[in-house]
């Protein structure tokens, strides 16, 4: 059992027994939708149908469907892309991390944050795969043997690292997940009668994969968790680290950094952390959790978002610093420009929304409350877009040769396809909230007794 | 003689730890429990050995980062060295800092994925297999001791209710 400090806050909020942890986690997947669910999936479900009619529109015409130009080649989708990616992260965060450093506080949070990895991760995978052009010869970016002449891929490139990267990373974080829902699938199924919902019953009979929580498996799923947990810990880090080297290894001043790995990991983090509370404040009220993700849960990724966000304060500090430091005239101006030249409008959102708003969660008032953090996390989300979209587009807008400068503005198509990813996220997220165990409960309920309010006041 | 299966339902896992140590102390060998959550000290207090997972995902590893190697030794050295922006191209050991990243990614790939395999072969569990758990509330709230018994079947029944089981079923082989 458990051994925890008294004066840590209860994890688990009213008298709740195990019954009423099965109880409460089954309910969304048993009752029916409501109003607000079906209103909210109305809406992904045509900004995605929207999107999936811009993307056909780009595979059928082609790139020239999107704003870009000979100078500024790459922009919305590789921003998106990389927005998509930085959202990932902190799911492995709290699943992998935190299990590391035994945080009992991810055990409510975990398998929302994982889902949302994933869902993310695959909405990432869309912009590179519809950049490609032909979305249908994709597989050219894998090792394959072929007949064109041993046509193989360049394992020197951080392009195909990317590749290696994103599909270990999204499988592997596909496999975490499921490991942990067998024994909550197990839990609705016992739950559901054969007679009422047969259907359902079986459904989850057969995702449930036959587990009936013998002490020798659950052993063994201890320490698979752990070690998966290990693996995805370097995993998590590589993955935006090599996200980083597709620009830091490239000579255009703005992206030919050193510190873009490590900047970019921690990005990753406070951008997904943000996604995770702008997620979690609508669920737990949806779905009634607030037993379960309560305040302090809030509190503890708000430090979390904290601490991530003055150092990317400080990344985007020392990229000033070094780029005035390094006497390179390029490297100069094109940070100069970045501040002042015709962007300085997406530099002042990015910096404001990044570095100063990230600040206010060091009063306690606001980092313990759920408006302000729903609100915040909102203007972070939009920060760390455009994050990404200054460093790429002001990077490239001004090109070697005055006479290749140019402006990008995205056209319809862009913004639909962007659009329309968010729809697709929100789509699956829902479906989700509607058919899965959202909270590890099984793992919950190890906790109930040490961490659960009840047991803590009896002391 | 007939042997009887008895189901000893426990609702507290510190109960259930308890009980489990006192009644393998009393040399009745307990065929199993199952429980709604991992509880910690369980394997040790029956007796179990600890599991090799680990080992198998460190193994696995080992194959990945091989076969990566390998995998990339042949497409970049043997099969097509290129020459791409003057980097050497051929040998792998000079070559080898660029293929770092994809190495580890295979590392990663293998073990993660041929554990997980390894674990669900090990735990017969597969899509659409069928739970052996006598009482379904094991995944809900209720911690279930499984004994079989030849003989003297009051004698482990006292001894479960004396250890805090709060129900006792008997099934007849």
């Amino acid at each position: 059992m458990h051994k925890e400090s008294e004066i840590r806050d209860p994890l688990i909020l009213g008298n709740k027994t195990y019954h009423d942890i099965s109880k409460d986690i089954a309910r969304p997947v048993e009752g029916k939708a409501n109003k607000y669910w079906w209103i909210l999936f109305s809406l992904s479900l045509g900004l995605f149908i929207w999107g999936v009619l811009c993307m056909a529109y780009t595979i059928g015409t082609g790139i020239g469907a999107w704003g870009l130009n000979k100078t500024v080649n790459w922009a919305w989708d590789i921003t998106n892309f990389v927005w998509w990616i930085g959202i990932g992260h902190a799911g492995t965060l709290i699943s992998a991390v935190l299990l590391l450093f035994r945080q009992k506080w991810r055990m409510s949070i975990n398998r929302s944050a994982e889902a949302m990895t994933i869902f993310g991760v695959a909405q990432a995978a869309l912009f590179p795969l519809i950049h490609m052009g032909r979305p249908w010869l994709a597989y050219y970016v894998f090792p394959i043997p072929n007949q064109f002449g041993s046509l193989w891929v360049n394992f020197n490139s951080p392009l195909l690292w990317d590749v290696f990267a994103i599909s270990t990373y999204f499988s592997v974080s596909v496999v975490f997940w499921y490991i942990g829902l067998i024994p909550d699938f197990a839990m609705i199924r016992d739950r559901m009668s054969a007679t009422v919902s047969p259907m359902k019953k079986k459904l989850y009979a057969f995702l449930s994969f036959g587990w009936s929580g013998k002490a020798k498996h659950w052993q063994r799923f201890e320490e698979v968790s752990l070690v998966l947990a290990g693996l995805a810990t370097p995993l998590v880090f590589s993955v935006h680290s090599i996200v980083s080297m597709d620009f830091a290894t490239s000579i255009v001043p703005g992206w030919h950094t050193t510190i873009f790995p490590p900047y970019f990991v921690l990005g990753a983090l406070f951008s997904g952390f943000a996604m995770v509370e702008t997620l979690l404040i609508i669920m737990r009220k949806v779905v009634s959790l607030e037993a379960y993700i309560t305040i302090k849960h809030i509190e503890y990724m708000n430090v979390i978002i904290l601490l991530t966000g003055s150092l990317v304060g400080s990344a985007y500090i020392t990229e000033l610093f070094m780029s005035w430091y390094s006497g390179v005239e390029f490297e100069q101006y094109a940070f100069l420009n970045r501040a002042t030249g015709p962007y300085w409008w997406a530099y002042v959102i990015m910096m404001t929304c990044n570095v100063l708003i990230p600040q206010l969660y060091w009063f306690k008032s606001l980092r313990t409350s759920f408006v302000a953090t729903f609100v915040l996390s909102i203007f972070i989300n939009i920060g760390m877009w455009f994050e990404r979209f200054v460093i790429i587009v002001t990077s490239l807008h001004r090109d070697y040769l005055p006479s290749a400068w140019s402006m990008f503005s995205p056209t319809f198509i862009d913004i639909g396809i962007f659009l329309g990813t968010i729809g697709f996220f929100f789509v699956l997220f829902l479906l989700y909230a509607r058919t899965f165990p959202v909270i590890a409960q099984a793992e919950l309920k190890s906790i109930l007794k040490s961490s659960g309010s009840e047991y803590k006041n009896k002391k | 003689m007939s042997k009887n299966t008895l189901y000893g339902i426990f609702d507290c896992e510190l109960v259930l730890l308890a009980a489990v140590k006192e009644i393998r102390a009393n040399n009745i060998e307990i065929k199993e429990v199952y429980s709604p959550f991992p509880v910690h000290g369980l394997d040790k207090a029956l007796g179990l050995k600890e599991t090799r997972m680990g080992i198998t995902a460190f193994i696995y590893g080992c194959i990945g980062l091989s076969l990566g190697a390998l995998m990339i030794y042949n497409i970049m050295i043997v099969d097509w060295a290129q020459n791409i922006g003057g980097k050497p191209s051929f040998t792998f050991y000079h070559n080898m800092p660029a293929f770092v990243p994809i190495m580890f990614e295979c590392t990663v790939l293998f073990a993660a994925h041929l554990m997980s395999i390894t674990y669900l072969i090990r735990c017969g569990l597969f899509p659409g297999g069928e739970s052996d758990s006598p009482d379904v509330r094991t995944t809900d709230d209720k911690f279930l001791m499984e004994i079989e018994v030849e003989g003297n079947v009051a004698d482990v029944k006292a001894m479960l209710a004396k250890n805090g089981a709060t129900e006792i079923n008997e099934k007849d082989a």
